[in-house]
């Protein structure tokens, strides 16, 4: 064996050193700029809470900016690269492509991040995530998102020049294993979702110099969103990777099926992000064809593809679990799950809450006519903070609980913490996501620092169930983010202070003992449904998406007449 | 095992598991259905956003406005004094969007519809009419015509919900529905 | 030599699963399909919208 390679003591891992060292970097930047814009978000939920309304507007704007910038994009796209090199280096058992040319996508990264943080903060770049024409940012604002763009492409190429590699030099034998497949799809989204960043933000950076004289609106919403969305696509595909991974090395679970869980994943591929036209559905000058079509991700074909991830991760678990004799009623694979073990509670919060807060909510307000309800409420809001937080955030923080040992070597601090924190983070998020929601039912705005008009001579009496809902919003923020300080802590000092594992085991296993196809044969035997549990769980979920479906076209009736 | 290669080296002609075949089946079923729901609105359903959408100036659209204003104002609205305008029922109205203010108080008849064209001056703002919860983008450059039928009297707000800079959240207007 | 001599481990592999094992093909489809979908038609849709009355 090469030397550049170490063999993890505990999970029989090939780590590629060079691999490792970028991994370790992009994953505590990605935890920094986690803390950064989880502190933002606490600011943001404080003076959206009425009696509170802690910072003045100004500051509020730019506050609000730098918190979609430094979750959504920098927290996210760090931790997805360290994902993709893992996915590929490590589970090929392969070495990384050029790792010289992966820190100068890392540094690319960490210098657009710090510029464009450097640049909000200045005051002049109050313009969201969005940086919607014609209201203009500084040039460098558009520059710093550009560089860290260029840096995030070339890190997804050198998944894919590693995949490359690692087949002309046979370090695996057949497919790809199911995570990699997974975290190729991300790549792909990623790719498209890079190359249309740069096909709208290169022309606005040179309008913001002066050096083109105008983008138009419309065409700058219709690309941007698929930047902008899409990047959330990629997350997805990389949160789902990470169950499938969770699942394996928690419960030694394989896949129901290679199959049908890749297909669902080629769905992605083709499908997901045409959802992108989300955001533009009561956009004028584009046709409902156009809408219809985009928003149902050509006959909801990609919404199936996450309904059966849905159905497949837990099923896994469930049949993995039944095999090893937790075969008692429909649930005591899930009761006899270890609710303790943060890599399995945060994982598995992470599937319910996106199934059922985000996914559900994601695909009503896609209806064409029910985002007219919708759009711009901070239902949006609420219903992205199900997917990116509970779904994508807690994953990746569940995963993380797992690679601090791994890649580290050390043993995680404040175990008792860790144990209690994704459900403290878990819970605060689903309120955040419950009351946002809630509130945006009721008409209240995103993005606004002020639903009292204060000043203005003129009023709107928004409902009081509003006011308390934004309250409610803001005490969950607090829960949330003392989950989220729970997590970025619990990190740091494990990096720093944790116990050197050397070559000891840490407990519980961090690779649990595959189920031999003779412990899952006896779960055939029977012949009829092998995870009775999961499609129980699966039926609730349905009946809960079709109940809300409805509702909300029964409220887009009761409107005004719209033509 | 996810985390390894598949162990059948040909894992595409595997059988697939009989729960995965009946959730499939629902859901493709349940996507079907929801992707024909959209359409069948636009037939059946009385809550659908055209598609009629003009190129037009900030002037152009300002001068329409105006027009409009200097024909049928029947009074005025709140400190800013801004215009009442009691158009024709079923005719054309103009609703000017720009820092930070809507323009003007447009005063409607219920039940009766009109072509309201949508645009801003500026940058982008959101219409979004309270407590009806209608909401609509509006981009400048663009005239968005939409055709709203109130459906119940009494004093609406119109309220800005794209952020639209450092005023974002003094921008509120009125529109009046009538019997 | 008849297809019966072939030994199973040579088993001619589906076309779908060597699409599902090709990530640069993938990438095209992943590339091409929300391109043509979603930014060019919606490109088109933009480019034809009539000047103002």
């Amino acid at each position: 064996m090469n030397t550049n390679f170490r063999v993890c003591p505990e999970t029989g891992f090939h780590v590629h050193k060079p691999a490792e060292l970028l991994m370790k970097a992009n994953a505590v930047a990605a935890v920094v700029f986690l803390l950064v814009g989880g502190t933002f978000g606490l600011l943001v939920g404080l003076t959206r809470w009425p009696a509170v309304h802690l910072l003045p507007a100004d500051q509020f704007y730019l506050v609000l900016t730098a918190h979609g910038l430094n979750v959504l994009i920098f927290w996210i796209i760090f931790f997805e690269i360290a994902l993709l090199y893992f996915c590929s280096a490590v589970l090929l058992k392969c070495r990384l492509a050029t790792p010289k040319l992966g820190w100068v996508a890392f540094a690319l990264m960490l210098i657009g991040a710090l510029l464009n943080n450097y640049i909000v903060m200045q005051g002049n770049s109050s313009v969201m995530m969005t940086s919607y024409t014609p209201m203009g940012a500084d040039p460098l604002f558009y520059l710093s998102l550009i560089l860290f763009a260029v840096g995030a492409l070339i890190g997804t190429f050198i998944f894919f020049g590693t995949l490359a590699i690692a087949k002309a030099e046979n370090t695996y034998e057949g497919s790809v294993p199911l995570v990699t497949f997974g975290a190729t799809v991300a790549a792909i989204i990623a790719v498209f979702t890079i190359v249309s960043g740069a096909i709208i933000l290169i022309p606005t950076f040179l309008w913001s110099v002066g050096l083109v004289a105008h983008i138009d609106p419309l065409m700058y919403r219709m690309i941007w969103w698929a930047f902008g969305h899409s990047s959330q696509q990629i997350n997805v595909s990389a949160h789902i990777s990470i169950w499938y991974f969770i699942a394996a090395v928690v419960f030694g679970a394989k896949p129901l099926s290679e199959k049908v869980s890749r297909t669902a994943f080629l769905m992605y591929i083709l499908f997901l992000q045409l959802a992108s036209v989300h955001h533009l559905l009561v956009d004028p000058g584009l046709s409902s064809n156009y809408k219809m079509f985009n928003t149902s991700y050509a006959m909801y074909l990609a919404v199936m593809a996450s309904m059966v991830h849905g159905l497949t991760v837990p099923g896994a678990i469930e049949a993995a679990q039944r095999a090893r004799g937790f075969n008692k009623g429909l649930f005591e694979w899930l009761t006899k799950a270890p609710w303790g073990n943060p890599v399995f509670s945060g994982m598995f919060i992470s599937l319910v809450g996106f199934g059922f807060l985000g996914g559900i909510t994601g695909v009503v307000m896609g209806v064409e006519q029910i985002n007219i309800l919708i759009h711009n409420t901070v239902y949006v809001p609420g219903h992205f903070h199900a997917t990116v937080v509970i779904g994508t955030t807690l994953a990746f923080m569940a995963l993380t609980y797992w690679l601090v040992p791994v890649l580290f070597r050390r043993d995680l601090v404040m175990k008792g913490l860790a144990k209690w924190q994704p459900y403290i983070f878990g819970l605060g998020m689903t309120g955040v996501s419950l009351f946002l929601m809630g509130a945006g039912t009721l008409g209240v705005p995103r993005r606004h620092w002020d639903i009292g008009f204060a000043g203005t001579g003129m009023t709107h009496d928004f409902p009081a169930a509003a006011y308390t809902m934004m309250a409610l919003n803001g005490m969950s923020v607090v829960l949330a983010v003392v989950g989220g300080a729970a997590f970025c802590i619990i990190i740091v000092a494990s990096l720093l202070f944790g116990r050197k594992l050397g070559e000891e085991k840490s407990s519980p296993a961090l690779a649990a003992e595959m189920v031999t196809d003779d412990e899952y044969k006896t779960l055939h035997a029977s012949g009829g449904i092998t995870v009775p549990g999961t499609l129980c769980l699966t039926f609730i979920f349905f009946a809960s998406f079709a109940a809300y479906y409805f509702i909300n076209w029964k409220y887009l009736s009761q409107t005004w007449g719209i033509s | 095992m996810s985390i390894s290669p598949p162990s059948d080296k040909v894992w595409w002609k595997e059988p697939i598991e009989k729960t995965e075949l009946i959730w499939i089946s629902i859901v493709f079923v349940w996507g079907v259905f929801m992707t024909f729901m959209m359409p069948y609105w636009h037939v059946v359903g009385d809550q659908n956003l055209p598609n009629e959408t003009y190129r037009v100036t900030p002037e152009q659209f300002m001068a329409k406005a105006q027009g409009m204003v200097d024909q049928f104002t029947v009074g005025e609205h709140g400190p800013q004094k801004t215009p009442i305008v009691h158009p024709p029922a079923g005719s054309d109205v103009y609703l000017v969007a720009r820092l930070w203010s809507w323009w003007p108080v447009l005063e409607l008849e219920k039940g009766q519809s009109y072509r309201v064209h949508l645009s801003s001056l500026d940058w982008q703002h959101g219409f979004s009419l309270q407590p009806a919860n209608i909401n609509i983008q509006v981009v400048p450059d663009y005239e968005y015509v939409v055709n709203l039928t109130p459906d119940e009297s009494g004093e609406y707000s119109l309220i800005c919900n794209e952020y639209c800079g450092i005023g974002h959240h003094l921008m509120i207007g009125k529109l009046l529905v009538v019997e | 030599m008849s297809p019966h001599d072939v030994p199973p481990e040579n088993e001619e592999i589906p076309f779908m699963q060597r699409l599902l094992d090709n990530p640069f093909i993938l990438l095209f489809l992943g590339v091409a399909s929300p391109a043509v979908l979603y930014l060019i038609w919606g490109i088109m849709e933009i480019v034809s919208i009539p000047l103002g009355k």
